[in-house]
């Protein structure tokens, strides 16, 4: 087991940062309740992940460097409220870099002490969160990369339980994929629209209030689709679930 | 974007637009997929037989040169004969001649994608020989002129009313003949059953060849792999040169996850296990007995046509595929598109690798470019391909020949350059927020702009935070400061 950390870095991801400061917030929020110091280095961008997966490896590549840096100047942990950055990081970094003399060795130190964030929280921090007795009924969508890449099953369910208890439900087909996909969306938009279709109908089926995810990319996706449906259910990252209705 | 893109997105797009055809996807789909997962827990050990099965492949694939031999060498000394196809072309060819050298008219087909990768039938058909497909779903796909649109189910797109139709047009069928799934298939076999007794060449796929020992293995459900290697006086196997394992023992590995793979059976109703034709003496019953069935002449003929050329290359691993389906079957997209979209032999996420694989990324790589990278793929591949990996190598030989779309290609180094410069990017996070205020309403944008629209078709888009969350945490720090 991992000791302890004190202080730890928090790599927001480019699209928290830009889109939903909220979950960045919250899950500062959350891990300072928890005891650890937070540090948010402030030349942190975008991991780089669209370009890794539309074929660009050189501007990956320097992305991933400049992301190295930004997250070097320390040795502390770094945690990511979203599993697809974080197996971007822990899985892809060191691969991408593995011919890169000064790189790839950095990239392994930083892959292997990076974690999603409820990874963090469960197996890092073996956190226990107090039960919120009332609220919404949440369902819990496994995002792609974090279930595949990093194994994410029990750890976001366990902290949604802990704090929600008999408020969550299971989506049907809950390990399919929403579509998103990146550049994938814009790149196949029909298909990607088709597979979000099948999901918001599990959603909406599935009686749940709230859709919770480790991953801002999904909900923004899944989002958009409920908004376009003017459906009456929200999307919640993990964080602000966890770090209850009164966090701003 | 290439002719050959813009031919997959309408196909992709007439696809999901054939609500009949997505109800047939996802009842099959669904069912194959479920028989996996229950099947594989019916294992001890599941990892670890995919494990084995994996090694097995990969050992033979690591020196498949000396495999190859070693089976061509073992096949011969067991009476067989070794053809070398290098093209799809040289294949045709060869087994061409082989009927025309013997006065073949007539010739029964068991189950192969290889044979329908290198186009046989029709080079068959013009060489005068009559081709019979004796898998019942190929039957069906030869009686409506029609191609196989999955590896195990060819007529996954087909309902039961569809074949029914296709069985009263072309084979004369009653309604007594159609009226349920028994009364067909009794009908198929009738069928077919004369074809056997007449044809004068059996052809075959191979699942798996034994390197060690010559044999050739063929999994069927229907028996009519049985008959095709059996009954007529010349059997010919179309082996792909990559499926090899190199002791009975692997095969024994493979075969563990291979029908759980494809069917969810713990094994297929038929495994064939072929050492050579007939032999004329030295058979079970002794030294002055023969085999009493078999073919008189067994000709295998190892297909080439691009599968070495991948070997070395980021691709390699593909060669591991033993073509169960299970990644088809997995696939969100196969899901909801079929087989036909991809608009080659192989589809599905393995068809998404070897089609460029074999055919070059400039026809083909925009197939990988229809995955969302989920990794569903990679969780149901018996020899743990590791799928998305490959379609991502696809994407970067694609990129590295400048096929992306020009928007992409002019985007990602703008990307890159303000990515990887912190004050740039905040500095264009703020021109976006600001440029967003226009565009949204209620915090959502209803019409992106540009390629952006695709987004914006079927979803709505977040406008951007008016300040980025770093910025308003180091603002929150100092003032607690």
């Amino acid at each position: 087991m991992t000791p302890r950390p004190a202080r730890i870095q928090l790599f927001a991801t480019c699209l928290v940062d830009q889109f939903v400061p909220a979950a960045g917030h919250a899950a500062a929020e959350v891990l300072e309740r928890c005891g650890v110091e937070v540090h948010v280095p402030p030349d942190q961008t975008c991991c780089g992940q669209p370009a890794f997966n539309a074929g660009f490896a050189d501007d990956a590549a320097a992305m991933a460097r400049a992301t190295i840096d930004a997250l070097s100047r320390s040795d502390d942990p770094v945690v990511v409220p979203s599993g697809s950055c974080a197996d971007m990081i822990v899985n892809h970094y060191p691969e991408l870099l593995a011919g890169d003399a000064t790189y790839g060795p950095k990239a392994k130190a930083l892959a292997a002490r990076t974690y999603e964030f409820s990874q963090f929280l469960v197996d890092v921090l073996g956190v226990d969160l107090p039960a919120a007795p009332a609220g919404p009924t949440l369902a819990y969508h496994a995002s792609c990369h974090g279930l595949r890449g990093l194994g994410l099953r029990e750890q976001p369910r366990r902290l949604l339980r802990a704090v929600a208890g008999a408020r969550c439900t299971d989506l049907p087909d809950a390990e399919t994929c929403c579509g998103f996909g990146g550049l994938f969306a814009v790149k196949m938009g029909p298909l990607s629209g088709a597979m979000l279709d099948a999901k918001l109908d599990a959603i909406e089926r599935s009686g749940a209030d709230l859709v919770v995810a480790t991953d801002v990319s999904c909900l923004m996706h899944i989002g958009g689709g409920l908004h376009r449906r003017a459906s009456r259910v929200r999307t919640r990252h993990i964080a602000e679930v966890l770090a209850g209705p009164d966090h701003d | 974007m290439t002719d050959a893109a813009l031919a997959f997105h309408r196909r992709i797009d007439a696809a999901l637009a054939d609500v009949r055809l997505r109800q047939a996807l996802a009842l099959t789909t669904g069912r194959l997929a479920g028989g996996r997962t229950a099947a594989f827990a019916g294992l001890a050990d599941s990892e670890a037989c995919r494990d084995d099965a994996r090694r097995a492949r990969a050992r033979a694939i690591a020196r498949l040169d000396s495999s190859l031999d070693q089976f061509a060498t073992a096949a011969s000394a067991r009476g067989c004969t070794i053809h070398w196809a290098e093209t799809a072309a040289d294949a045709r060819q060869i087994i061409s001649g082989i009927a025309r050298e013997r006065g073949i008219r007539l010739a029964v087909k068991s189950k192969s994608m290889a044979t329908e990768e290198v186009e046989l039938n029709e080079a068959l058909e013009h060489a005068g020989v009559r081709v019979v497909e004796t898998d019942l779903g190929e039957f069906v796909v030869q009686l409506g002129g029609d191609r196989p649109s999955h590896i195990i189910t060819p007529i996954i797109h087909r309902s039961r009313q569809d074949v029914a139709a296709l069985f009263r047009e072309k084979l004369g069928a009653t309604a007594e003949d159609v009226a349920d799934i028994p009364a067909m298939t009794a009908l198929a076999r009738r069928v077919l059953r004369a074809e056997f007794l007449q044809a004068g060449m059996g052809i075959s796929g191979v699942n798996l060849a034994v390197a060690e020992t010559g044999s050739i293995c063929i999994v069927t459900n229907e028996g009519n792999g049985r008959l095709t290697t059996t009954l007529p006086r010349v059997h010919v196997a179309l082996l792909g040169l990559e499926r090899l394992v190199p002791t009975a023992a692997d095969l024994a590995a493979v075969l563990t996850v291979l029908a759980r793979s494809a069917t969810g059976q713990a094994s297929s109703v038929y495994t064939n296990v072929i050492t050579g034709p007939r032999r004329r003496s030295g058979g079970p019953g002794g030294p002055q007995a023969g085999d009493p069935d078999g073919p008189d002449e067994l000709h295998i003929v190892i297909l080439d046509n691009g599968r070495s050329r991948l070997l070395g290359t980021a691709l390699s691993e593909i060669l591991y595929c033993v073509r169960c389906g299970a990644c088809l079957n997995a696939c969100p997209v196969y899901r909801l598109v079929g087989g036909h979209a991809y608009g080659g032999v192989y589809p599905g996420p393995v068809g998404s690798v070897v089609m460029p694989g074999l055919h070059g990324v400039e026809a083909w790589a925009e197939l990988a470019h229809a995955s969302s990278l989920c990794g569903a793929c990679r969780d149901v591949c018996p020899v743990k391909i590791d799928l998305p990996h490959l379609l991502l190598a696809v994407r970067r030989e694609a990129a590295a020949k400048r096929l992306a779309p020009v928007w992409i290609r002019a985007a990602m180094p703008v990307y890159a350059a303000v990515a990887t410069r912190p004050r740039l990017y905040r500095w264009a996070g703020r021109a976006a927020a600001r440029l967003a205020r226009v565009l949204q309403h209620d915090g959502w944008i209803r019409r992106l702009p540009g390629p952006l629209a695709a987004w914006t078709a079927s979803r709505d888009f977040p406008a951007p935070a008016a300040r980025s969350f770093v910025e308003e945490h180091q603002a929150r720090k100092a003032a607690e400061r």
